[in-house]
């Protein structure tokens, strides 16, 4: 029974790697007032482009670096469409995420049931990995998967207590009194939105390179769209992200567990959605108007 | 860089004929202007005048279609509010710049660079204590911006201008949101920082204001400069012709009416605050048929609360509020409108029209449901056009065509427009807040002759403002507010300046 929990729960950090990796690069860009819905073409691009590079040079750090490459090169055309041209972000997200995921299958095609020649390894951490049951369980992971942590609580310090920080939240907040203080509105945002796409693109990196060892269409499998729905279910905070990532993490996993006795996948294939839902119902409800914490200016071209 | 400390600051700043357009309309035109360090400079003029064009130019926001600007001699050519802060150029904007939902200390360490990378919360926290015993501007550092009064987010303003080295200080419209005391502070704070050898540009159409504050003034009408003189050899009269272009009727023909039947009757009404707390406590007020019912009060003791449960924005808690003698008690808005409750609301661009919308279809809006202005299923533009016309016509509201978004209008036409889509409703009450806030000497005594048009039509009108030479000057009747409750209602002939004040501070008299 300890067994079945703790490989249950191991499993679960696994599936929620790539929510967190996605959900951290999300907030951050939505932070800065730029709503990007391309986070799944984002995160198929990455995985493609991660998958084919570790095939052709047996490295996996370098199919990671192609990862970020992918999908920060995306986000550049949402960031240059959205930010600079003043395009509406919506249909810039949605438009990305159709053509990341066309453009995934198609360069995918010569290799799908290809194995990996190399696989992104497990890597114990000295010491951590012998604490008992926890050090199994969060010290005996893939590198991205501590990337990830770190990364999670990098970026709420990096919001939270830099002066750059004070500088994307208060772009996303009220950008004509961030410019009227001398801060360059559109390159905060820019510069967020491709960040924000590189995380986008390693997130698809952790799906193909670790979750996963072979190429199947379709691998990301509506994951980047868990991640629009868990940025609004952290209420726009890295902590709480990684939280709710790892929370839909198991999600995933239990649909495999409960599946044999009868549960439809379908049904908690919905929970994620559903949760957002409840979250935004919730927040909704309160009487203090000011505490959605969604950007005050989020989705809103700015020009002077 | 010129920093607070920096022992010269700028001497002189000249701005050269400047020119600006939107979509070919002049803002600007050829416009010269010195700015000495030392002095306060007014800029005076109506709304649309051009005077924050000019300088939003002056801090970077804009760049000048022609002219160029020299400070102390050399010319400078500004792309962003950056480098016009770089300069030594601060300003304070009528709308504040602030981030409502961060604290005090983030607001100011936004555009600071010195302060320290990681945790600048703390840093600046001491810097801003230092400044304040420096200074004695209080502000509280962990506040979020939106906890704050309107006069606390104005010093916030300042403060982030000062500590940031500006020798040049621009504030736009400072004492519009402020109350008579905060005003008072914030004169001696200018008066302060002048004497130091800080330049002053201070925006405003309020000819007392200048008289009062400004060593010199500059008058601009429809984008020029029309006038400039040292405020010692002027007087209120002849800046005012200067600014209109024309004298101005300062007082209005009133003349007694006999009150007719009860059109508003408010009976123990309690209302809450956004905040939860009781903003509006156990009111009794009534509105006549040919009476205009004034409430002052300094903002925030409940008045707009109290306009928000008449029509129907906010949920009344006890209390009964009837027009006509039907009970309109937390009716929807819509619902209260159709009984003929008209209402000219407090921030005319938000809650008054649709800025992007075109002028007639903002003409009809709260009625555009109705015939003749649709039927069942469709509008008729047509009838609303035409309606859109006669409101524009009837109401000298100065718009290029009705075909234009409402956004490219100026706030005296703004409300204009508003006044006469309330009006043309043919309302039974109309409820007025602060309806000539922030316009022009000339669209003021309009709007006002306006509300005192309905009255001699035998109509109902509540007036609030804080504006007490307006109250005094329009109503019939004046209830004071104070802490949610109405001190005392004094009828006309009985009210003085000196009784309103107390009143509304506190004193029962």
């Amino acid at each position: 029974m300890v067994g079945l929990v703790a490989s249950t729960l191991h499993r679960t950090i696994m599936a929620g790697t790539s929510l967190l990796l996605g959900t951290t690069g999300e907030i951050l860009t939505e932070r800065s007032g730029i709503l990007n819905l391309g986070v799944e073409g984002m995160m198929n691009l990455g995985a493609v482009a991660g998958f084919i590079v570790t095939v052709r040079t047996g490295n996996v750090l370098w199919g990671i670096f192609a990862a970020l490459l992918a999908g920060g090169t995306a986000a550049v055309f949402h960031g240059i469409l959205t930010v600079y041209a003043k395009a509406n972000q919506t249909v810039s997200g949605l438009a990305l995420s159709m053509l990341g995921v066309g453009l995934a299958g198609v360069l995918g095609k010569p290799y799908i049931g290809h194995q990996l020649p190399v696989r992104l390894e497990q890597v114990e951490l000295p010491l951590l990995s012998r604490i008992p049951f926890l050090g199994e369980l969060i010290f005996h992971q893939d590198p991205l998967f501590y990337t990830g942590v770190v990364l999670a609580f990098g970026t709420w310090f990096f919001l939270r207590y830099t002066r750059s920080g004070i500088r994307i939240r208060s772009v996303g907040e009220n950008p004509k009194a961030s410019e009227s203080q001398g801060v360059p509105v559109q390159r905060i945002r820019f510069l967020c939105t491709v960040g924000g796409g590189a995380f986008a693109g390693l997130a698809g990196a952790h799906v193909a390179l670790s979750y996963s060892t072979s190429w199947t269409e379709g691998i990301v499998a509506g994951r980047g769209w868990i991640v629009v729905g868990l940025t609004i279910f952290s209420l726009w905070n890295p902590l709480r992200g990684m939280l709710g990532a790892f929370l839909f993490g198991g999600i995933f996993v239990t649909q495999y567990i409960l599946q044999p006795i009868g549960v439809p996948p379908n049904l908690l294939a919905m929970l994620p959605y559903v949760a957002t839902l409840l979250v935004l119902l919730m927040d909704g409800l309160r009487k203090d108007q000011r505490s959605l914490h969604a950007p005050a200016a989020l989705g809103e071209p700015y020009s002077r | 860089m010129a920093g607070k400390n920096s022992p010269k600051k700028i001497q002189i700043v000249q701005m050269e004929q400047i020119s600006k357009y939107f979509q070919g309309i002049a803002a600007n035109r050829n416009i010269d202007l010195t700015i000495r360090g030392g002095e306060i400079l007014g800029l005076l003029g109506e709304n649309g005048a051009g005077k924050t064009t000019l300088m939003n130019i002056l801090y970077g926001l804009y760049r000048p279609d022609g002219g160029r600007i020299l400070i102390d001699g050399e010319e400078v050519a500004f792309r962003s509010p950056r480098d016009a802060i770089r300069a030594g150029i601060g300003m304070v904007h009528q709308h504040f710049m602030l981030v409502q939902n961060h604290t005090v200390v983030e607001n100011i360490a936004l555009g600071d660079m010195e302060v320290p990378f990681f945790f600048p919360q703390r840093g600046m926290e001491q810097k801003l204590l230092q400044f304040q015993e420096l200074y004695g501007l209080k502000v509280p550092p962990r506040a979020k911006v939106w906890q704050l009064s309107a006069g606390e987010q104005q010093r916030v303003e300042i403060v982030k201008a000062l500590l940031r080295g500006a020798d040049l200080l621009i504030l736009d419209e400072p004492t519009s949101v402020l109350t008579p005391l905060e005003s008072a502070d914030l004169f001696a704070i200018l008066r302060r920082m002048a004497s130091e050898g800080h330049g002053v540009v201070i925006i405003s159409h309020k000819l007392e204001e200048i008289l009062d504050l400004c060593h010199r003034v500059v008058v601009l009408r429809k984008g020029e400069v029309v006038g400039e003189a040292d405020t010692k050899d002027i007087t209120k009269e002849e800046l005012a012709r200067m600014m209109v272009g024309r004298s101005v009727v300062f007082s209005f023909d009133w003349k007694p009416a006999p009150r007719g039947e009860v059109v508003l009757q408010v009976e123990g009404v309690t209302v809450r605050s956004d905040r939860g707390t009781v903003a509006v406590n156990q009111v009794d007020l009534t509105v006549h048929r040919r009476e205009i019912v004034g409430i002052a009060g300094v903002a925030g003791n409940g008045q707009r609360e109290l306009v928000e449960a008449i029509t129907g924005l906010r949920k009344v808690e006890s209390g009964k509020i009837q027009i006509l003698g039907k009970d309109i008690t937390n009716q929807s808005a819509r619902v209260i409108h159709a009984e003929g409750v008209a209402h000219i609301p407090e921030e005319r661009i938000r809650f008054g029209t649709v800025p992007n919308l075109l002028i007639y279809e903002n003409a009809v809006l709260k009625r555009h449901h109705f015939a003749p202005f649709a039927d069942v299923l469709f509008l008729d533009y047509e009838e609303i056009k035409s309606h859109a016309e006669d409101i524009v016509e009837h109401f000298t509201v100065a718009a290029p065509s009705i075909r234009v978004p409402m956004k490219h209008l100026s706030g005296g036409n703004i409300q204009k427009l508003i006044v006469g889509r309330e009006v043309s409703a043919g309302p039974a009450l109309l409820v007025a807040s602060h309806p000539t806030y922030g316009l022009d000497v000339g669209a003021t005594e309009y709007i006002r002759k306006q509300l005192l048009k309905r009255r001699e039509e035998g109509e109902a009108v509540l007036l609030v403002s804080e504006d007490l030479e307006e109250i005094l000057e329009l109503s019939d009747r004046i209830a004071v507010m104070f802490e949610g409750r109405i001190m005392g209602i004094l009828d006309r002939q009985e009210a003085t300046i000196d009784q309103i004040g107390l009143l509304m501070g506190g004193v029962r008299g």
